[in-house]
């Protein structure tokens, strides 16, 4: 049981200890990396069954009892999201081994990516919210440098404006966590969910409660926070890029989860209002901006803060069905949105660039690519029976049954939006004639493109079979889904679980 | 101590928001350190201010005893602020490697000239030039060894 | 740095194995005392940025023989690898475990939490000097 929890931290670890060692040797670092990565995935089904048939899972770190010591906790929501950082890890490093630049492959690629994985991992698990902290900085810091890493100007330039605002919601975090423990005495998060319910001053409590929505919106990338988002998730290597949409936006989606099932839910009224709105505004900014834009990689980041909107209003209508259809639209996002970013990848490796206007002819010359383009791209506007289609019907479900209609109208319009946007990459870079001046590689740089991008395309046709899964296994994935919910609305299992029912 | 404490936290958050707010960059840096240490002052102050004089003890078990009596001080506040400042250490360390690196590759060290992730179009923002040794500083603090 | 002062030079071969021994003592007073890796680590790269400082980074590199993020990817094998001891031999990851026989006459008794401590220590040292060598060789 021990073990099995700090797996997920230890291996990521241990790989980026090992790669570092092994700096001059490409090939050992790539078999490495892809060990781990494989290993971690293995790990998080492990956890997912363990904890599906005997309920939640804890370890002390240390051996010191909870609320003292570090706790270490696995519900169905953690397990499930190891798992799929284990997945998107795997189709990473094998994406890099076959993309990415040699001189960025060599300067310390895979300790930091690693690293990264080390962090994501940790705050899933994390059962204290210093913890959590702890791991959201290490996967900042590996983040940071693989956001910059070659260092040309408009890396830097947005690995700047990245790194500030996520500096600014660390303090704002740290702020809010003193707040919160001179107030109840406690970082352990079973313990902190216990004592905010009893808490005599509600409106401290809701004064916390929007602090932490400030940190955690910042790295999530919600409404008004949203900016940094769109202006460096195109710059660095598509790999990056891919992996920074699957994995890291979502950690904070998962902060909140965490932090508004569990720990402020005694104030609905008031906190998950503002959530709601706060939802449909990220949903409309995020989903105007992609319509804006004429660069592939630039509408799939305004997408990233769109269906963080989604992702959002899920937590917001706090009911069964609308908590399952998050889960479900978080697992189907995570899949998708890495692997829509791979294609990008490919594109732009074929063609030089990912400008809608210069692009054109791609369904003419590579079928292939484009179908599995179009099945992620309409996975994630939600055309049946695609992954997409599920989540969103679920969540426009639960609006209605909550009667949150406004709501449920701005999603509705937005996910038209989403199609439109998506349909303008097809339009433009599949369906229409390629431009009769379009620049062509030639001669022996051409085949090194071409030779990259075939190969490239294994981890695409990897994760777009886990997409299709997704729809075809709809039933059974919601099943774990409601599982997931039922366990988040009811914080009262993972308080026993941590505490053992002590206090 | 603590209203004292409490000013001074409150006047670093204000120093912190003013210097974010500047356009120069090394600025927005200096503001952002402000920001932190003022956070961990925060939490220093979070954890009880008391003193040995005051008939509370340091929190730790004597020679010979098995568990502390009586009252004693908080010893976890301390233990946060320590790996919050390691922390933070580290990431200025990097945060201003990259201003720097960035002040070379515009020339100017004024955020509202840094508008290339936005206006750059069409470009591959993360190519590399041919050349060897031709880009300055490959990961961000390292150079590139010129051919 | 192509030019170096005497006084500083001198002053830095004087300095180099006391600040050497100064951080190692600081690294084995951390178990109980003020002290511990994280400062020992520090204390070691002010020593060896001091030599970058008067000689060249590339003279800090000679005598640090390793290469710094080598020294890292070490430092969190050690680190790590005492968790895992604790998991192993002890209930929990990270559990402190203190075998008796390990035991050595100056430092005294020897445990994983300062196998830890000399993972961070590794690490520290790695880190600084990486960034203080490189900021260096740009000039």
């Amino acid at each position: 049981m021990d073990t099995l929890l700090v797996l997920p931290i230890l291996i990521p670890l241990a790989t980026a200890a090992l790669t570092l060692i092994a700096a001059r040797a490409l090939r050992i670092q790539r078999a490495l990396s892809f060990a781990g990565m494989a290993s971690l995935l293995i790990t998080g089904v492990v956890i997912l069954l363990h904890v599906d048939e005997h309920g939640i899972a804890v370890a002390q770190a240390g051996g010191w009892a909870a609320p003292y010591g570090i706790t270490l906790v696995a519900d169905r929501l953690s397990a499930l999201l190891v798992t799929a950082a284990g997945v998107v890890g795997l189709a990473t490093t094998v994406f890099t081994g076959f993309s990415l630049d040699r001189r960025r492959e060599r300067a310390s690629f895979y300790p930091l990516l690693n690293v990264l994985l080390m962090g994501v991992c940790g705050s899933f698990l994390t059962g204290d919210l210093f913890n959590l902290y702890v791991c959201f900085e290490v996967m900042l810091m590996a983040s940071f440098v693989l956001l910059t890493l070659g260092g040309t100007r408009a890396q830097l330039e947005g690995g700047l404006k990245y790194l500030i605002l996520n500096l600014v919601s660390s303090a704002i975090f740290l702020t809010a966590g003193g707040l919160l423990y001179r107030a109840v005495g406690t970082l352990n998060m079973a313990d902190i969910a216990e004592q905010v319910a009893a808490y005599p001053d509600t409106g401290l409590m809701d004064t916390l409660a929007m602090l932490f929505l400030v940190a955690f919106g910042l790295k999530a990338a919600m409404f008004p926070f949203f900016f940094w988002l769109p202006a460096s998730y195109h710059t660095p290597p598509p790999v990056v890029s891919a992996v920074f949409a699957g994995l890291l936006s979502k950690v904070g989606v998962y902060a909140l989860l965490r932090t508004f099932t569990m720990m402020f839910t005694g104030h609905l009224a008031f906190t998950h209002t503002v959530l709601a709105v706060l939802a449909c505004a990220t949903m409309i900014a995020g989903v105007l901006g992609a319509v804006a834009q004429m660069e592939i990689r630039r509408i799939l980041s305004f997408q990233i803060v769109s269906s963080i909107g989604f992702l959002i209003l899920g937590l917001a209508l706090m009911s069964k069905i609308a908590l399952a259809g998050a889960v479900f639209y978080l697992l189907h996002n995570i899949v998708v949105k890495t692997n829509l970013f791979f294609l990008a990848g490919v594109i732009e490796k074929l063609r030089g660039h990912g400008d809608l206007r210069r692009l054109g002819g791609l369904w003419r010359e590579r079928p292939v690519l484009s179908v599995l383009f179009l099945v992620s791209a309409l996975s994630l506007a939600g055309i049946p029976p695609l992954s997409g289609f599920w989540a969103k019907l679920v969540l426009l479900r639960a609006g209605l049954e909550g009667e949150w209609y406004w709501a449920i109208g701005i999603a509705v319009v937005v996910a038209l939006l989403t199609l439109y946007s998506m349909t303008k990459i097809w339009a433009l870079a599949f369906w229409k004639d390629a431009p009769p001046n379009e620049f062509a590689f030639t001669g022996r740089e051409r085949d090194v493109r071409e030779k990259s991008a075939r190969r490239a395309m294994l981890p695409v046709v990897a994760l777009t079979v886990v997409t299709v899964a997704i729809g075809f296994l709809a039933g059974p994935i919601f099943e774990m889904a409601l599982a997931t919910a039922e366990q988040l609305l009811d914080p009262s299992q993972y308080v026993t679980a941590v505490l053992g029912g002590v206090s | 101590m603590e209203s004292w404490l409490a000013i001074v936290v409150g006047f670093m958050y204000a120093a912190g928001f003013f210097m974010l707010l500047r356009r120069s960059l090394m600025k927005v840096i200096i503001g952002l350190s402000i920001f932190t240490h003022g956070a961990n002052l925060l939490l220093f102050t979070a954890g009880n201010v008391t003193r040995v004089g005051d008939g509370v003890q340091l929190p730790i078990v004597p020679h010979g005893a098995a568990a502390l009596t009586g009252a004693y001080a908080d010893p976890l506040p301390q233990a946060l602020v320590l790996t919050a400042i390691v922390i933070s250490f580290g990431i200025q360390a990097f945060a201003l490697v990259l201003v720097r690196r960035a002040y070379q590759a515009v020339g100017s060290d004024d955020l509202d000239r840094m508008t290339s992730t936005d206006t750059e179009e069409g470009a591959l923002l993360h190519e590399l030039p041919r050349r060897r040794g031709s880009v300055r500083g490959f990961l961000p603090w390292r150079r590139t060894r010129a051919a | 740095m192509n030019q170096s002062s005497i006084v500083l030079g001198t002053a830095v071969r004087l300095m180099l194995p006391v600040l050497l021994v100064y951080s190692l003592f600081l690294l084995q007073r951390g178990h109980h005392a003020p002290g511990g890796g994280f400062v020992g680590g520090l204390v070691a790269a002010a020593a060896f940025s001091l030599v970058a400082l008067s000689d060249g980074p590339g003279r800090a590199r000679r005598i640090l023989r390793v290469q710094p993020l080598r020294l890292m990817g070490l430092g969190l094998l050690v680190a790590a690898g005492s968790g895992v001891v604790g998991l192993i031999w002890g209930d929990a990851f990270l559990q402190g475990i203190w075998p008796k026989w390990a035991y050595l006459p100056v430092i005294g008794k020897i445990g994983t939490p300062f196998t830890f401590d000399v993972g961070v220590f590794m690490v520290v040292l790695g880190f600084a000097l990486e960034v203080f060598f490189t900021l260096l060789e740009d000039e």
